[in-house]
């Protein structure tokens, strides 16, 4: 059923091609690019997530009465391919803003076109902080909680650990390394007195975890920070698991809560570990609630993080064109900048010192039901409280 | 007062491959103009005693000089600048370029042109190319690719490119082999005019006694790597030694044997 | 104590999965000399196969049953598409089967996440080896065991197929001379055919062998594809000791490597490779390449300059490529010189692939030097656009010259291999080196001056250096050094005899060709204002290669021709599916199929065969090169 779907897709894509896209003059274009050949685990529930909110925002009346289009484009996981087709979307279809993309490198090149080109850009999911702080540019807005407040998050529950030996486990490139800097650095502010007895860097997606998990083990730590994600955390949990890695040893996890990434482990998820992630199952919030019965109505399926991500990318994206009023990029930083507005785990505000969004995430402890994954003992986590104070934000981004 | 030296002088070269003497003890000398035959059964060492002569492969022990100078041991590409041309046994040419661009090659090479990056390879020395291909009768083969052509044909053509750099010396290792009989002929007597006209040496192997004895001046005879004879083409008939090596095969090859590998 | 001997046999277990998969692309190699670029893809085939079967088979039996039918089955498979898309491509140029498998294996990546969905699959544990055993308070997993005697098992049995059968005797025979066992009567086509099976069927069971240890997704195949091409060649293309040999060496120098330098895992197999390859230029086991017996080139028309008329073409295409700006938006102008920085890449490969027959698979390191030359000039030193597209370049040059002295060394899928190790060796620096290179995340910001930012002028200067470059490679393929350059790839020995240097030559040829690739380089980041690793990444490379292939590997302008059909139907197949990967793998088999010359090649050959049909030519014309024996 679902490959059909994607080879009429696929055909009639190529058909309409040459026709361009067939939007009227007044309708409103957003434009979006993602990793969806590249990431389909990831992008597939993201793309469905920001269906239903166009769907929602037309079906409400449009954006100040015109209808919104979201023209989306693949960048096949590459730099290079995501500006051409951000260039096709602002050059030749015309479109208001740039949205989405997934990969660091991926959001940092888009961002800096659209600095470049004048075009407002809403990051959604790429995690590098240097994208809001480092690499900061005027056009460009983040929506998902960056590195540094996931590490912070972690930190807040990993110092209260009597943990003094800690190893690393992370991918070889940017995230990994940066995820791991802040982690060290926020967690020997708080705790001066622990030590970092090894760290390893397996290449992203091709870990050779057993040796990986031996060298670990050898260096004999209390407590293991994990940064890897997809298939290199399913081989790390398998045969850490097997020799007892974690045995007796406290995890602290990026983003392993989120249902991406958990519920490949199935009966194998290891219990106790402390993750960031997206319990959908148990968040017992009106504004969630609405959400997840909208999401479950239209897909049949239940949401992941990246649906709530898609889903926040454009209706943020159409609460910034429906302030400003107008397509005007410097019109649009001026109504983005400051912005408050609801979404499916309450208000979240678009910083104006650094355009970083206050979406926050769920903090929790992984545990085995019936045979999968899942988080408990979950709190939320508000972004806004897990961000350095203003003095210091200024002197990480640079002036515009 | 000293006597000039020969134009290659041979002194005691020797190879072996994991202890088997393939070349043992062999020296010669050869004048410049003269036309000297090196022969032998399969397997005398013909081949090995050729590739050492111009560098292709290194000497156990043994001295190579050409016109008094040490070239043993130096690169092939080296004893060529020092004037000594070669064929193969088994034709070796640039099969995708015309019969004229092989020729061009060579000559690009002797004038030393071979990093020009910018010049025109199609105009350079396109008449002194036509001249050698005229001269070996291939003038109306210049522009095929060659690629196509006949056995015989890549024999000539090789022997036009070994012309091009005006050798001193030639080292031709079975040049009429896979040849027609009369074009046999031919070729040697071409080989032979242009040697006595400019004096260049040439020293061959060869199988097809006819060949030998109608053209070389001498004849140096090779068996289980070591000379067992020497000497003008009448001695070297007379020699019991060599009949006896030969016994069996005949002393006069089977010409129709072509292609057959030597060593 | 126990802890190195646990870590030497969790490396020795690492090894067999390598193993599997190399061995079977080195009988592949060994016999039919195909690149066989979808072998990752057939691995990655037997594990999601795998995974279904084992999901629906109950018990002991179903899963190792099922793990042993998947193999199977892709075994077949692999007999299909050896039958009907390699059989007909066998006396097409070296590496057009490359081509082939790559659009096999582009297609095959979109394919099982139609047929499998997009999520990673977790599948069951081996039954009987879920567990642990307890060695000294170390554990080791019982199915790390499994493995660790499967490997020599595999390799046993292998030995006995090749000594102790007849089909082994004419497969070993192959290997070393494949012209001999077409002589000997031996139906060559079956062979091939089954040696492929086999070859297939043992990556698909290393594939399907990892559904214990890892998840089963859609990118498995290029994790492994790279890794086991760098195994089979350090242990010498062919063989299969060799290949067991090189896998138990880079699994345990990657083992008690990361216990000092945790993050070599990233590069160490590439380093391996490039010592082995520079100190044993055929791999630990391999012999040295037998001389082909076919010149490289199968070209029957040889090449010439263009006559006047046909520059006059060139020249009017030049002029209406020119006048794009008149009526094309912003975004085809950028398209447009996205493409002519393409083609700039393609004809540098071209020049050395081609005119030099030295396939490079590292070609974009010096793209992407030439990139990152750019880079560091205006963001370091803030020099001007114009002096630093002039200097940028230059990087690529100096890597050129570094890399391509030891490359030229070798020769045939040595030298690729060698150039690949180096251009991954250099990808990595660029990834690791963050406070220079910035890492993955690139370096932003290098827009264009004002004089050639709008996209019309950037589109103009990218189409001159394009159209320059061009006639300057093409002149120097008809001046001295490109003779040269021909005639050692024609013939080494006869280069030697007439005192050609022919590595010195091959070392200019890459200096120039790598320098031309760094050209393209810099107007790329100039054109996407910034620079990634991947501008000197394997993708970039392949993307090279299949450029060349496609336009015509035996022509003097298919590269041309490739560069521009190629990359704008990436482009364009991006932009308008999600599936473009689907879509253009099939393009290329197709293309692969039916013009086994590539498009310009084509071409030529019908020009050739209309020309001829009006007079008669003469038969000699028809006659295949293999007569020049």
């Amino acid at each position: 059923m679902r490959a059909r779907n994607y080879f009429v897709g696929a055909a009639f894509a190529l058909l309409a091609g040459g026709m361009a896209h067939s939007a009227l003059a007044q309708d409103i274009k957003i434009g979006e690019i993602n990793s969806y050949s590249l990431l389909p685990a990831f992008t597939d529930p993201y793309r469905k997530g920001w269906q239903l909110a166009v769907e929602e925002i037309n079906a409400a009346g449009g954006i100040n009465g015109k209808k919104l289009v979201v023209i989306s484009k693949d960048d096949g996981g590459k730099p290079a391919d995501a500006q051409t087709a951000a260039n096709e979307l602002v050059s030749s279809e015309g479109v208001a803003m740039l949205a989405g993309t997934f990969l660091s490198n991926i959001g940092l090149a888009v961002s800096d076109f659209a600095n470049q080109k004048k075009v407002f850009f809403l990051a959604a999911e790429p995690l590098t902080d240097a994208i809001t702080w480092s690499k900061g540019n005027k056009y460009t807005f983040r929506l998902r909680p960056s590195n540094y407040m996931q590490a912070a998050m972690l930190v807040e529950a990993a110092s209260k650990l009597p943990a003094k030996r800690w190893a690393t486990i992370a991918p070889n490139y940017e995230y990994g390394q940066s995820a791991v800097a802040v982690f060290k650095k926020l967690m020997s502010e708080k705790r001066p007195d622990i030590q970092w007895v090894d760290e390893q860097w397996p290449p992203q997606g091709k870990i050779d975890a057993g040796p990986v998990v031996q060298a670990v083990a050898a260096a004999n730590p209390e407590a293991i920070l994990n940064v890897t994600f997809g298939a290199d955390l399913v081989k790390l949990v398998r045969e850490g698991n097997t020799r007892g890695l974690f045995k007796g040893r406290e995890v602290v996890s990026f983003l392993t809560g989120e249902p991406e990434y958990l519920d490949p482990l199935k009966d194998e998820t290891p219990e106790g570990w402390i993750v960031t992630g997206y319990p959908w199952y148990s968040i017992k919030t009106p504004e969630h609630d609405t959400f997840l019965k909208a999401y479950q109505a239209k897909y049949n399926d239940y949401p992941r993080l990246g649906s709530i991500v898609g889903y926040q990318t454009i209706k943020s994206a159409a609460a910034i064109l429906a302030k400003a009023g107008s397509t005007d990029p410097e019109k649009l930083i001026a109504a983005a900048e400051g912005l408050t507005m609801p979404s499916p785990f309450g208000e979240i505000t678009f910083r104006k010192i650094d355009h970083q969004s206050t979406l926050g995430a769920f903090v929790g402890k992984t545990a085995l039901k019936d045979g999968k994954g899942v988080m408990v003992d979950s709190s939320y986590k508000k972004g806004a409280d897990y961000l350095p104070g203003d003095a210091e934000v200024e002197k990480l981004r640079p002036k515009d | 007062m000293s006597v000039a030296p020969p134009l290659l002088a041979v002194e005691g070269l020797t190879k072996s491959y994991g202890g088997i003497h393939a070349v043992r003890g062999v020296s010669f000398a050869l004048r410049a103009g003269e036309i000297l035959a090196l022969i032998g059964p399969n397997g005398a060492g013909k081949s090995t005693c050729f590739d050492m002569l111009n560098g292709q492969n290194m000497p156990d022990s043994g001295h190579v000089r050409l016109l008094g100078e040490e070239i043993t041991g130096r690169k092939p590409r080296e004893v060529w600048r020092l004037g000594v041309g070669r064929t193969f046994q088994i034709t070796a040419t640039f099969a995708t370029m015309t019969v004229r661009e092989n020729v061009q090659v060579a000559l690009i090479s002797h004038g030393r042109q071979l990093f020009n990056l910018f010049g025109s390879a199609p105009k350079f020395d396109r008449d002194e190319a036509g001249r050698l291909l005229e001269l070996v009768g291939m003038g109306g083969y210049a522009d095929r690719p060659c690629g196509e052509l006949a056995y015989g044909d890549l024999k000539r053509l090789e022997l036009a490119v070994a012309l091009a750099n005006q050798p001193r010396l030639l080292l031709m290792d079975e040049p009429t082999a896979g040849m027609a009989p009369r074009e046999r002929v031919e070729l040697m007597r071409l080989t032979a005019r242009i040697a006595r006209e400019k004096s260049i040496g040439v020293l061959f192997t060869e199988h097809d006694m006819d060949v030998v004895f109608e053209h070389a001046d001498r004849i140096l005879v090779l068996n289980r790597g070591t000379l067992i004879a020497e000497g003008s083409p009448a001695e070297v008939r007379g020699n019991p030694q060599v009949q006896a090596v030969y016994l069996g095969e005949g002393l006069v090859y089977d010409s129709r044997h072509r292609e057959g590998a030597s060593t | 104590m126990a802890f190195y001997v646990v870590q030497f046999l969790t490396g020795l277990a690492s090894a067999a999965s390598l193993f599997l998969v190399a061995s079977g692309l080195s009988i592949i190699f060994g016999v039919t000399r195909i690149v066989n670029f979808a072998h990752g893809a057939f691995y990655m085939i037997g594990a999601y196969i795998a995974f279904t079967l084992t999901e629906r088979l109950s018990g002991a039996f179903g899963f190792w049953g099922g793990i042993v039918l998947a193999a199977l089955a892709v075994a077949l498979i692999g007999v299909i598409v050896e039958m009907v898309l390699l059989r007909r491509i066998y006396h097409a140029p070296e590496l057009f089967q490359l081509l082939a498998t790559f659009g096999l294996t582009l297609m095959v990546e979109d394919l099982v996440v139609l047929i499998w969905g997009p999520d990673d699959l977790v599948g069951r544990r081996a039954p009987g080896f879920k567990g642990a055993i307890d060695f000294f308070g170390q554990n080791i997993p019982s199915y790390d065991l499994f493995l660790i005697v499967l490997g020599p098992v595999v390799l046993g049995i292998l030995w006995l197929l090749f000594q102790r059968t007849r089909w082994g005797v004419l497969v070993r025979a192959a290997t070393q001379d494949r012209d001999m066992v077409a002589a000997l009567g031996v139906n060559q086509k079956w062979l091939f055919t089954s040696v492929f099976a086999v070859g297939v069927f043992l990556a698909a069971l290393g594939g399907a062998l990892q559904i214990p240890r890892d998840a089963v997704h859609h990118a498995m195949d290029l994790r492994i594809i790279v890794e086991v091409f760098v195994v089979v060649v350090i242990g010498g293309l062919g063989s299969i000791v060799g290949a067991f040999v090189a896998a138990v060496l880079v699994s345990e120098l990657n083992a008690f490597g990361i216990l000092i330098f945790p993050k070599i895992s990233i590069i160490l197999v590439f380093l391996v490779m490039a010592v082995v390859l520079i100190v044993r230029p055929w791999g630990l086991f391999g012999k040295p390449e037998a001389a082909a017996r076919k010149t490289p080139g199968l070209t029957v028309n040889p090449w010439r300059p263009l006559t006047s008329n046909e520059r006059l073409m060139a020249l009017a295409a030049l002029v209406v490529a020119a006048m794009l700006p008149l009526f094309a938006g912003n975004y085809l102008l950028t398209v447009g010189s996205e493409i002519a920085i393409f083609v700039i890449f393609a004809v540098s490969l071209h020049f050395l692939m081609s005119v030099g027959g030295l396939a490079s698979f590292g070609h974009a390191a010096y793209f992407g030097l030439g990139a990152y030359g750019i880079a560091f000039l205006a963001k370091m030193a803030g020099l001007p656009m114009i002096v630093c597209l002039l200097l940028g370049p230059l990087l690529g040059c100096m890597g050129a010259a570094v890399f391509g002295f030891f490359a030229v060394q070798l020769s045939g899928v040595y030298f690729a291999m060698l150039t690949l190790a180096f251009a991954q060796i250099v990808w990595s620096i660029a990834f690791q080196w963050v406070n220079v290179t910035g890492g993955d995340n690139g370096i932003l910001g290098l827009w264009p001056s004002s004089w050639a930012a709008s996209p019309s002028r950037f589109y103009w200067l990218a189409l001159g250096v394009a159209a320059l470059v061009t006639v300057a490679l093409r002149a120097m393929v008809f001046s001295p050094f490109g003779y040269a350059l021909r005639a050692t790839r024609d013939s080494v020995l006869r280069s030697e005899a007439i005192g050609i240097d022919a590595k010195r030559i091959q070392w200019t040829a890459f200096v120039i060709a790598g320098t031309t690739a760094g050209i393209g380089g810099a107007l790329f980041a100039y054109l996407k204002g910034s620079v990634f690793p991947d501008n000197l990444g394997i993708s970039l490379s392949v993307d090279a290669l299949v450029m060349v292939l496609l336009g015509g590997v035996e022509t003097v302008s298919g590269a041309v021709i490739g560069a521009i059909v190629y990359k704008a139907l990436n482009i364009w197949l991006v932009s308008q599916t999600d599936l473009s990967k689907l879509v253009l793998g099939g393009f290329i088999m197709l293309i692969v199929v039916v013009f086994p010359k590539g498009i310009v090649g084509m071409l030529e050959m019908l020009a050739q065969r209309r020309k001829k049909a009006s007079p008669p030519g003469s038969p000699l014309l028809a006659k295949p090169i293999e007569s020049a024996e």
